[in-house]
C-alpha cells in the first residue's frame, strides 16, 4: 500500500462572511475538520481616527468615537469626555452624571442585545433576534429623543452633555424598564436551556483564568473566566459610585458562561437605569465652566461679549492644558481606554483608543485550536467583536 | 491614594536602581519612565512582585514627538486587579537601528498584536516579537501613518478600475488643499504677550 501524505488545509475565512460580524479576514490552517492555526487579518475598516483626531478639536473629535464601536456609542464618548475633564480638572454637575450613566447603560444594553440575538443566529436561533430587535428601536429612539440621532449619539461633552433630557422622556424610559425583563424571560426561555444552543456553546472556547490575565481580557470576557472585575465598581467614574448593582461572574470561561453573563448583566443595567431615573437631580446638564461651555442662548441675544464667547468655543475650540492621562470605562465590550496627551492647544497631541475588542480578537488562536470550524463562528460571536472600534 | 502611589514609587525605584530613569504622579497616575533595554525586566517585575501585583497590560501604543532626540515613546499601561491600580510604564526609542525595544511577548502574550500595531503607525521595531508583521493598515502599504511627519491625506489613493478590472492605486491627488484651520488664539496663552509686564509693576496699570 502507497503511503500517502497528508497535507494541512489553508482555509480563508472572510473578508465578507455573515458569522464574522463585520470585515474579518481569517486565515485558519486546518488538519481536516479541527482547526491548527487562526491568523486573524484585521484592519479592513481602518480608517486612522486616531490620526484624525489629532487633526480636530476636542468638539470635533467626540463624533469619531461613535464611530468606533458603532453599537453603543456613547459608552466611548464617554471615556473621551472623562480623559478631557480630568486634564482640565472640571467638576461635572450632579445630574449631568446622571445622564451619563443612564445613556451608558442604554448604550450597554443596545450593545448586548446585538450581541445575544446576532450570536445566537450564528449558532442557529433565529427568533431572538427578531423579538429583541423591537426593543433595541425603542431604545434607540430614547438616544434619538436626547440628542437627535438614533445611533451616533455626539451627545457627551467635556462638563456634562450637549442637552437636557425633554419632558417625559424620563417616565418613557422607566415604563421601557418595567416591560424589558419580559423580554429577557422569553429570550432565556428560547435559549439558556435549548438544546441546540447548549451543544453549540458549552465547553466551547474555554479561556482559564490564567490564559483571560496573560491575554489581557476585559468585560464580560474577563468576568466569564472567573474574575469579579467591574470598572464601575472598582475604579467608579461620574454617578457610578451611587448606584447599587451585581456584578455577574462566570465560572468555566466558554461560550456559554459569556452568553449568560451578558443576558444577567442586561437585568443589572436595568437596576442601574432605574436608580438613575428615580435618583436624577435637577440642575445643570453641563458645567458651569465658560472654559468648555457656551453662554446660554439669551445672554448671546444681548451681550457681545457672550456671542464672541461662544464663537470662539466652536471655532477655536477649548483648550486642554498639558498632560496626559490614561482613563477607562467599563463599555459594553471590556475596558474601553483613551490615553490622551494634550500639549496644551486646541487639538490633542496623541490620543490611543485602547478597544477591548482587538485584545480579545487576538485570542482567537488561543479559543479555536483544537475545535472544529463549525465552532470558529461560535467563538467569534461569544468575544463580542465589532470592526469599528477592532479597526478603528 | 496619592500616598500610596508615592509609596509604591518608592518601592518600584528602589527594586528597579538604574533602569529607572524617572517617576512622577500627575492627575493621580503613577508615570514611570524606564531604558528601554530594561523594559522586559521591568515589566517582569511589576507582574510578579507582591506590592505590584500588575498581572494585565492593558495597553501598548506609540507616541511621536518630532522635536526630540529620541522622538518616539513607548507607552505601557498596566493594571493590577489585586490592589486596584494602574502604572504606566515608558520607554523613550529614537526608532533608529541600534535603539530598539525589546518584545514584551515573553511576558504578556497580549502584546503581539500591540506591538505590532506600534511598528505599523510609528516604525518601532520591536526585537524579539515573534510575528512583527503590519496589522491595521493595507497589503503593501509603505510608511508609518501615525508620524507627526506623515500627512493626513497620504500618498497613495486607490480606485477600482474598468478598463484593467482591478484596484489600482495612484498618488493622491485633491481637488482642493487640505486646509488646517488653525483657530488659535494669539491673545491668550502660555506665553507672556509683550506688554504685559507693565501690569504687574508695583500695582501701577491693570
Amino acid at each position: 500500500m502507497s503511503h500517502n501524505q497528508i497535507k494541512n488545509m489553508t482555509l480563508n475565512f472572510g473578508p465578507q462572511h455573515p458569522a464574522a460580524h463585520g470585515v474579518l479576514r481569517m486565515v485558519l490552517e486546518m488538519d481536516g475538520e479541527i482547526i491548527d492555526r487562526v491568523d486573524p487579518h484585521i484592519g479592513l475598516l481602518h480608517r486612522g481616527t486616531e490620526k484624525l483626531i489629532e487633526h480636530k478639536t476636542y468638539m470635533q473629535a467626540v463624533p469619531y468615537f461613535d464611530r468606533l464601536d458603532y453599537v453603543a456609542p456613547q459608552n466611548q464618548e464617554h471615556a473621551f469626555v472623562l480623559a478631557a475633564e480630568k486634564l482640565m480638572q472640571i467638576e461635572v454637575p450632579e445630574r449631568a452624571q446622571y445622564i451619563r450613566v443612564l445613556y451608558a447603560e442604554i448604550g450597554r444594553i443596545l450593545s448586548h442585545i446585538l450581541n445575544i440575538t446576532s450570536y445566537a443566529m450564528d449558532v442557529g436561533a433565529m427568533t431572538p433576534m427578531l423579538w429583541a430587535f423591537e426593543h433595541r428601536e425603542h431604545l434607540m429612539e430614547f438616544c434619538e429623543r436626547v440628542c437627535g440621532a438614533r445611533m451616533h449619539m455626539n451627545y457627551y461633552r467635556v462638563g456634562g452633555v450637549s442637552r437636557d433630557m425633554p419632558d417625559g422622556l424620563a417616565d418613557d424610559i422607566w415604563e421601557w424598564t418595567e416591560k424589558y425583563p419580559q423580554m429577557l424571560d422569553d429570550m432565556e426561555t428560547l435559549l439558556t436551556e435549548n438544546r441546540i444552543f447548549k451543544q453549540r456553546t458549552v465547553d466551547i472556547g474555554i479561556v482559564t483564568p490564567e490564559q483571560a490575565l496573560d491575554w489581557g481580557f476585559t468585560g464580560p470576557n474577563l468576568r466569564a473566566s472567573g474574575f469579579a472585575w467591574d470598572l464601575r465598581k472598582s475604579q467608579p467614574y461620574d454617578a457610578y459610585a451611587k448606584m447599587d448593582f451585581d456584578i455577574p461572574v462566570g465560572k468555566y470561561g466558554d461560550c456559554y458562561d459569556r452568553y449568560l453573563l451578558r443576558m444577567y448583566e442586561m437585568r443589572e443595567s436595568l437596576k442601574i437605569m432605574r436608580q438613575a431615573l428615580k435618583e436624577m437631580p435637577d440642575g445643570l446638564h453641563a458645567a458651569d465652566d465658560r472654559r468648555v461651555t457656551p453662554p446660554p442662548r439669551e445672554e448671546m441675544k444681548t451681550s457681545m461679549e457672550a456671542l464672541i464667547h461662544h464663537f470662539k468655543l466652536f471655532t477655536e475650540g477649548i483648550r486642554v492644558p498639558a498632560g496626559e492621562t490614561y482613563t477607562a470605562v467599563e463599555a459594553p465590550k471590556g475596558e474601553f481606554a483613551v490615553y490622551l496627551v494634550s500639549d496644551g492647544s486646541n487639538r490633542p497631541n496623541r490620543c490611543k483608543i485602547r478597544a477591548p475588542g482587538y485584545v480579545h480578537l487576538q485570542a482567537m488562536e488561543l479559543m479555536c485550536k483544537g475545535h472544529m470550524l463549525a465552532d470558529v463562528g461560535a467563538v467569534i460571536g461569544s468575544i463580542d467583536v465589532v470592526f469599528g472600534e477592532i479597526d478603528r | 491614594m496619592v500616598e500610596a502611589l508615592k509609596d509604591l514609587g518608592e518601592i518600584i525605584a528602589d527594586a528597579l536602581g538604574d533602569a529607572l530613569v524617572s517617576s512622577k504622579i500627575e492627575f493621580d497616575e503613577l508615570c514611570i519612565v524606564v531604558r528601554g533595554a530594561e523594559i522586559a525586566r521591568v515589566l517582569t517585575y511589576l507582574r510578579d512582585d507582591v506590592n505590584c501585583q500588575f498581572k494585565q497590560l492593558v495597553d501598548i501604543c506609540g507616541a511621536d514627538y518630532p522635536e526630540r532626540e529620541k522622538r518616539f515613546d513607548v507607552v505601557y499601561n498596566l493594571l493590577s486587579m489585586t490592589h486596584n491600580r494602574r502604572i504606566r510604564v515608558k520607554v523613550e526609542t529614537s526608532g533608529a537601528t541600534g535603539d530598539d525595544v525589546p518584545s514584551v511577548v515573553p511576558v504578556f502574550s497580549t502584546a503581539g498584536w500591540f506591538e505590532r500595531e506600534a511598528w505599523d503607525m510609528y516604525g518601532i521595531f520591536f526585537v524579539g516579537n515573534p510575528d512583527l508583521r503590519r496589522l491595521l493598515t493595507d497589503y503593501g502599504f509603505e510608511g508609518h501613518p501615525l508620524r507627526k511627519d506623515f500627512p493626513l491625506t497620504g500618498f497613495v489613493e486607490m480606485r477600482y478600475d474598468e478598463e484593467q478590472k482591478r484596484v489600482v492605486y495612484e498618488p493622491v491627488q485633491l481637488t482642493q488643499d487640505f486646509r488646517n484651520f488653525d483657530f488659535l488664539s494669539p491673545w491668550e496663552g502660555p506665553a507672556p504677550l509683550p506688554g504685559d509686564e507693565k501690569a504687574t509693576d508695583d500695582g501701577e496699570g491693570a
